[in-house]
């Protein structure tokens, strides 16, 4: 048991990324309603920087251990997404101050739902508890229901908004009845207890329904087949900003929560829930890509390829063992990076109404402004996996990981889909550069704001590109904390 | 015995309840009907011995909750619900679906007689210092967490709900 | 043991019993036994008085629901004090712990004050400001 101080350590981030949320919304409301928010996006942009720090100092200084009656667990399992979902705040609200401004939205709750929000997707990589978990889980599901249907006068983004927060609350009521269940068979909501439970008693059947349960809540939050079907619309009528937040950090979050409870807690059957995983995993590569060679709206082709991308990221979980885990953990940063990028490019050029969203419109991108389309063309050549951007080592670490545990077909299955993959990304740079456009689709200069937002989003895809060496070491850390 | 008399009855009344929910045609019916399903929910909660949950369930839901959902029909200004056809994914797949959970859910709470953590009926009853205690001790921290996801709910409701400038 | 525990709660349910019985009683028994003569006067809402003109089925405002939504929320928060009452003394009591259990609570509170705030200066509890949208075809 550490000390009162260093309990408080423990949840440092959250308590700032709180403060600057509830520092939203008494400000917001003295503002007159007619003001710009951007001072509020800018604020909150101060916050995740300094919840940034916070993790770091974490990360640096010796708190790891368990605090609040082990309700929470800081290690370098918990820093890692910490991190990670951080940055993905911070890039969203980047991306959004301007993107707010072009659509006419003038509310600072947006960027104090985001900070909320990254409060529950935090606790869900450090909480060691289902209970805490699950409210977690509801926090950082319920600010995105609700930035869903941020878009007022368009009628897809309130479908979205509605669509999202049905079916996800659905998911989340199994999740809770698996969590019922497991407590009525090993008597804890802990995730250690639960597992070592599981390791000394006898195993009922319960528990394999609570697992069950619990993996078609968790499914749905990461979108894999078969409880991906929401994403394409969800995805295509949410503000494009919130996409690149909701396809990523809940998404992290929800992964975090899956290794937390399938290798912490389920670990012992480990041989149980591999075909699961495996058939899933298959499945969502396939159907996401197969899915996304169809689509014509960038956003809906996103929405597809990131189901893809669960199942990449599935196919570590298969993998299991230290070196999977740190694969997956390592490609949840990397996904992050460029899809949050790639959505950025997404929201800057949708304009106002977000009226360019499909393919064609990018035609002659290149031609018009080189430097979108380089970043935007980086992004897409690392969702394909090209060497020296991210997505290649995260592809690589993920399957040769599958290929020392024998997944051989899985990993056959995968290679297959990236390279299908690779036809519906190259057709968009293949538009930007080799399709002359119509000067009807009106461009406006990169704000200051969403330059930086791109700079990082491509900065860090290169980097973990070419020097991934030490994130997977972080990663690889992250793992032993994890199973230890 | 009484308390498993008392158990059937409820829980009978409790899945009536939630048939007709689903039955009725008119919105409001249906939210009467919830009504039911709540109250007698709160019910089996004191009859497993939960007495403060039991409270919480008439106060808050069949109380608080109810009014929001008629209050939101009444904004809505829900008519008699209108039928499609129904879609044939649901048919095909989406019954057999929900048949194989429930036959699966029921076959493992049946087959699992014996458990370790079993529950007796009226024996498991603790009083609200107990529950108080692991509120303010071992679980603070969600506790306190929940109240974020109250200001989360607090500004969705306000932005949802707000007219656009 | 456990019939002791729950005795206090027999009368609650005799009263449900009652009521419930009372309340069917009375349709059945009038269905059974009241006579029925329909005619046009009788079967409008007011016997005597005005003629109901329209549906009485119209929109509501939604400021009703953005109150009864805030009542919930400030609910929940409520119910949360029940408890905490009823062990302040023993959190007290707690060696080394000192006004921690004082604490907990008013950080919880000062946090739902913030929304509270919030509310108050969005004018959502203003029942006079236009701000909010009436609904849309009103």
């Amino acid at each position: 048991m550490m000390t009162n101080e260093l309990q408080y350590l423990s949840i440092l981030p959250e308590l700032i990324l709180t403060i600057f949320g509830m520092l939203i919304m008494v400000l917001d409301p003295l503002m007159a309603d007619r003001a710009s928010r951007k001072p509020m996006g800018w604020l909150a942009f101060v916050g995740t920087l300094a919840a940034l720090g916070a993790t770091f100092y974490q990360g640096t200084h010796p708190v790891a251990g368990t605090a609040f009656f082990g309700m929470v667990r800081t290690d370098a399992f918990s820093i890692f997404f910490h991190v990670v979902v951080i940055v993905i705040a911070a890039l969203a609200i980047l991306s959004s101050l301007d993107y707010l401004e072009t659509q006419g939205i003038r509310s600072g709750e947006y960027y104090g739902l985001i900070l909320l929000g990254t409060v529950g997707m935090g606790l869900l990589s450090s909480a060691m508890e289902l209970v805490m978990l699950f409210i977690a889980l509801e926090i950082s599901s319920i600010s995105t229901y609700i930035l869903a249907g941020y878009r007022r006068r368009v009628a897809a983004s309130a479908e979205s908004s509605i669509k999202y927060f049905l079916l996800g609350s659905f998911a989340t009521a199994f999740f809770l009845y698996g969590v019922a269940l497991i407590y009525g068979a090993t008597g804890s909501t802990n995730i250690t207890a639960i597992s070592q439970a599981l390791h000394n008693n006898h195993i009922s059947s319960l528990t394999y329904l609570a697992l069950v349960l619990m993996f078609v809540g968790m499914g749905f939050k990461v979108a894999v087949t078969p409880f991906h079907v929401w994403t394409p619309d969800v995805y295509e009528g949410a503000p494009a900003p919130v996409v690149a937040l909701m396809s990523t950090g809940p998404k992290a979050a929800a992964f975090a929560l899956m290794l937390r409870v399938l290798f912490g807690s389920f670990g012992e059957l480990s041989q149980w829930w591999l075909p699961l995983i495996w058939i899933s995993a298959a499945l969502s590569m396939t159907i996401g890509n197969v899915g996304a060679l169809l689509q014509n709206n960038v956003k809906r082709m996103l929405a597809y390829s990131s189901i893809a991308h669960a199942g990449y990221l599935l196919v570590a979980f298969a993998a299991g063992q230290d070196m999977g885990i740190a694969a997956a953990i390592f490609y949840t940063a990397t996904y992050a990076a460029m899809n949050v990028g790639a959505f950025a490019v997404v929201s800057h050029f949708a304009s106002r109404g977000e009226r360019y969203v499909s393919i064609d419109d990018y035609a002659g991108l290149g031609r018009r402004s080189p430097v979108l389309a380089i970043t935007l063309t980086i992004f897409m050549l690392s969702l394909i996996g090209i060497p020296l951007t991210g997505g290649f080592f995260a592809k690589f670490y993920v399957f040769s990981a599958a290929l020392k545990s024998n997944l051989v077909w899985l990993t056959i299955i995968g290679l297959v889909n990236s390279a299908i993959a690779a036809y519906y990304y190259l057709r968009l740079i293949v538009v930007m550069y080799m399709k002359e456009g119509d000067d009807s689709v009106t461009l406006v200069p990169v704000p200051v704001a969403t330059a930086a937002a791109l700079l990082i989003a491509a900065g860090l895809t290169i980097y973990l590109g070419v020097m991934p060496g030490g994130v997977l070491g972080y990663a690889l850390l992250g793992a032993q904390d994890l199973m230890r | 015995m009484i308390h498993q008399a008392l158990f059937f009855i409820f829980a009978a009344i409790c899945v009536a309840g939630a048939l007709n929910l689903l039955l009725q045609k008119h919105p409001i019916s249906s939210a009467l009907s919830l009504i039911v399903v709540m109250g007698s929910l709160a019910l089996l909660y004191l009859l497993l011995g939960a007495q403060f949950v039991a409270a919480i369930q008439i106060i808050v839901y069949a109380g608080a909750i109810m009014v929001l959902f008629v209050f939101v029909i009444m904004l809505l200004n829900a008519g008699i619900e209108e039928h499609t056809e129904g879609s044939r994914i649901a048919v095909y797949f989406g019954v057999p679906a929900v048949a194989a959970l429930v036959g699966m859910v029921l076959y493992v709470l049946l087959k699992t007689s014996h458990i370790e953590y079993q529950v007796q009926l009226g024996g498991f009853v603790k009083p609200t210092r107990d529950v108080a205690m692991l509120l303010f001790r071992e679980y603070l921290l969600p506790f306190e967490v929940t109240s974020v996801l109250i200001l989360i709910a607090i500004m969705g409701a306000v932005v949802l709900a707000r007219r656009e400038p | 043991m456990a019939d002791n525990q729950l005795a206090p709660y027999l009368p609650i349910l005799m009263q449900l019993l009652i009521a419930a019985g009372i309340g069917t009683g009375m349709i059945v028994l009038s269905a059974i036994l009241g006579q029925r003569k329909y005619s046009r006067m009788k079967m409008q809402a007011y016997e005597c008085g005005m003629t109901p003109t329209g549906d009485a089925q119209h929109r509501f405002s939604v400021k009703f629901y953005l109150v009864a939504m805030l009542f919930i929320l400030f609910d929940v928060e409520a119910i949360f004090l029940i408890p905490w009452a009823v062990v302040y003394r023993d959190l007290l009591k707690i060696p080394g712990a000192g006004l921690f259990g004082f604490w907990e609570m008013m950080v919880y509170i000062g946090i739902v004050l913030v929304g509270f705030f919030y509310v108050w200066k969005k004018g959502v509890l203003d029942w006079n400001t236009p701000e909010l949208s009436e609904g849309p075809n009103e």
